[in-house]
């Protein structure tokens, strides 16, 4: 399958998509531009800490809906751009998690569970304010009814806990994440950090996996320890060398930072913007012909030395 | 030897930092604090962060959480479920000192990075919590950087993202939080402690040239000045680690 009928298939106008990644880091960025091309709406988005992947999924119309902990690239771009105007213009309804509550939301996902305790919070209006509204709430089957319950502990204040905060599931439509290396049935193996990747991926009805290298089956079975997720939770599996340009992938390549900081700078005008979403993702008919456009120099600059794992002369200013 | 205030800042909060330290940093200078500890004056802290990294060297800076430069030879290389259990991993726990930055501060220590005005309206969004209300929630002891103006030193915050003593003494008891809580804020004009028997911020330090009037000139809210020292100025050994060790591009500095 390729990754335009993969996106086509699963991802439709309306699904609660998730996708995997932090700031500028193994983003499934090939995917986000097929979704941005293929003029997906209304969809729902879960991230923990995203940042160009969400930015530009927002930058291109496609989300209504968003749950997120943190919206940002570090250094390139503090507050994402276009999600910041989002909020401000209120064109998408935001609510607002912290990156471990995301975390174990996901994992309450896998785990088939409604929800999840932990003392995060406790006091904040994390737990005060709610983006979606209770009304809302009770439209969709998929969202729960409240954003988050202060309970007791039912252990009656048992290892000096008196209240934990119970944080509901999530279970996308579809997860979408960008992995090192893949076997055909879907097995993956990612190297660095996971972030929550595996915590998204098993939580999702569809799991979509782009990967670097795409290795012939029993390939990851020889080593399996080196593995984090089982074929049993994939749905389809597509090489996509460079898939998460411009972030990271790490032993692959660095982040582009030439990439970024046009970026950065474009998303701070409307019409600018859609000139870069143009040149960057209409323009092109896959992720091959990007590359193309950003040309080899740029590409061979950012690759990783072998053993740090990321390009160390790259220029960063 | 002629220093810049950035200097200042990264050094005091690196003299915050101990051997033995699990150091949780976020992005920018809080990053470079935990490097100037780990090469000064804390060379068996541990440097720490949300997305599973465990003592990251650091050969390079990254410019973000995520950047790939904090994977490299580490001792584990996990995710954020792995990081989060460790500030709250009942022997390891206590302790992760957190580092922290925001939009808003008030007299204890509550923070605020998601949004200025409305919550509903905003005036201005921000990034949003991430792991800060976490760190926040779980670690014994956290160093705060801010800017010293009197739209950060709130007497109300607009939005209350991460923990700090909530509304005093018993806040965060109250609330259900483990024990802990702000230690120490670092500025651009001095440094800020909080008061053991009321959690109210108090004036601990001003930098070289810099009065408390100046400082509370701009605040919002009153903070008693009477315990200020005169902070001292970095060491040249200080600077010279933190220029040629810590940040030789001048990506953060």
């Amino acid at each position: 399958m390729t990754l335009k009928e993969a996106i086509n298939r699963y991802v439709t106008d309306g699904c609660h998509l998730s996708i995997g990644g932090f700031t500028l880091n193994r983003n499934p960025m090939a995917a986000v531009h097929e979704i941005i091309r293929q003029e997906k709406r209304d969809l729902h988005v879960y991230a923990h800490s995203n940042g160009q992947g969400v930015d530009e999924l927002i930058g291109g119309r496609c989300v209504s809906r968003l749950e997120i902990a943190y919206g940002g690239t570090g250094k390139f771009m503090s507050t994402c751009i276009r999600f910041r105007q989002a909020v401000q213009e209120q064109t998408i309804a935001v609510e607002d998690y912290s990156n471990f509550q995301m975390t174990l939301r996901f994992l309450a996902g896998a785990m088939g569970i409604p929800f999840l305790p932990t003392r995060s919070s406790l006091g904040t209006d994390i737990i005060e304010k709610w983006g979606f509204s209770q009304e809302f709430r009770h439209k969709d089957p998929r969202i729960p009814n409240q954003k988050l319950v202060v309970a007791d502990n039912p252990f009656d204040g048992w290892r000096e806990t008196e209240k934990v905060v119970l944080v509901p599931a999530i279970n996308p439509d579809v997860t979408i994440i960008h992995v090192q290396t893949a076997d055909v049935k879907g097995n993956c193996r990612m190297e660095g950090l996971t972030f929550a990747d595996v915590e998204q991926a098993k939580a999702s009805r569809v799991l979509i996996i782009t990967c670097e290298d795409l290795v012939d089956e029993d390939y990851l079975k020889t080593e399996p320890d080196r593995n984090q997720i089982p074929f049993i939770h994939a749905t389809a599996v597509v090489k996509v060398p460079f898939g998460a340009y411009p972030t990271a992938c790490f032993q692959y390549y660095d982040y582009d930072p030439v990439y970024m900081k046009a970026y950065a700078r474009a998303a701070k005008d409307d019409t600018v913007f859609d000139q870069f979403l143009n040149d960057m993702v209409f323009a092109h008919n896959t992720h091959a012909d990007l590359l193309d456009h950003v040309g080899r120099h740029r590409l061979e600059s950012i690759l990783a030395d072998r053993g740090c794992g990321y390009a160390k002369d790259l220029d960063r200013k | 030897m002629e220093y810049t205030l950035k200097e200042l800042m990264t050094i005091c909060a690196a003299r915050e930092i101990n051997n033995g330290d699990i150091v949780f940093c976020g992005t920018g200078i809080s990053m470079l604090a935990a490097m100037a500890a780990k090469n000064i004056n804390a060379p068996e802290s541990v440097i720490f962060f949300e997305t599973g990294a465990i003592d990251s060297e650091l050969a390079h800076i990254p410019l973000a959480v995520a950047d790939p430069r904090i994977m490299y030879h580490t001792s584990a290389n996990g995710g954020l479920m792995d990081a989060f259990c460790t500030m709250q991993n009942p022997y390891v726990g206590q302790r992760v000192v957190g580092i922290l930055g925001a939009a808003q501060i008030d007299i204890y220590g509550n923070l605020n990075s998601t949004v200025i005005g409305d919550y509903d309206a905003p005036d201005v969004r921000f990034s949003g919590s991430g792991g800060a209300c976490d760190v926040a929630s779980f670690v014994s002891r956290s160093i705060i950087f801010m800017k010293m103006e009197k739209r950060k030193f709130k007497k109300k915050l607009d939005y209350l993202t991460s923990p700090g003593y909530l509304d005093g003494p018993d806040g965060r008891k109250n609330a259900g939080l483990p024990p802990g809580g702000p230690d120490k804020v670092i500025t651009d004009m001095g440094v800020m402690g909080f008061d053991p028997d009321t959690r109210q911020m108090i004036l601990l330090g001003c930098f070289p040239g810099i009065t408390p009037e100046q400082i509370l000139d701009h605040m919002e809210f009153e903070i008693r000045t009477d315990r200020a020292v005169e902070i001292d100025v970095p060491t040249q050994t200080e600077l010279t680690l933190l220029r040629e060790k810590c940040d030789p591009h001048g990506l953060i500095l």
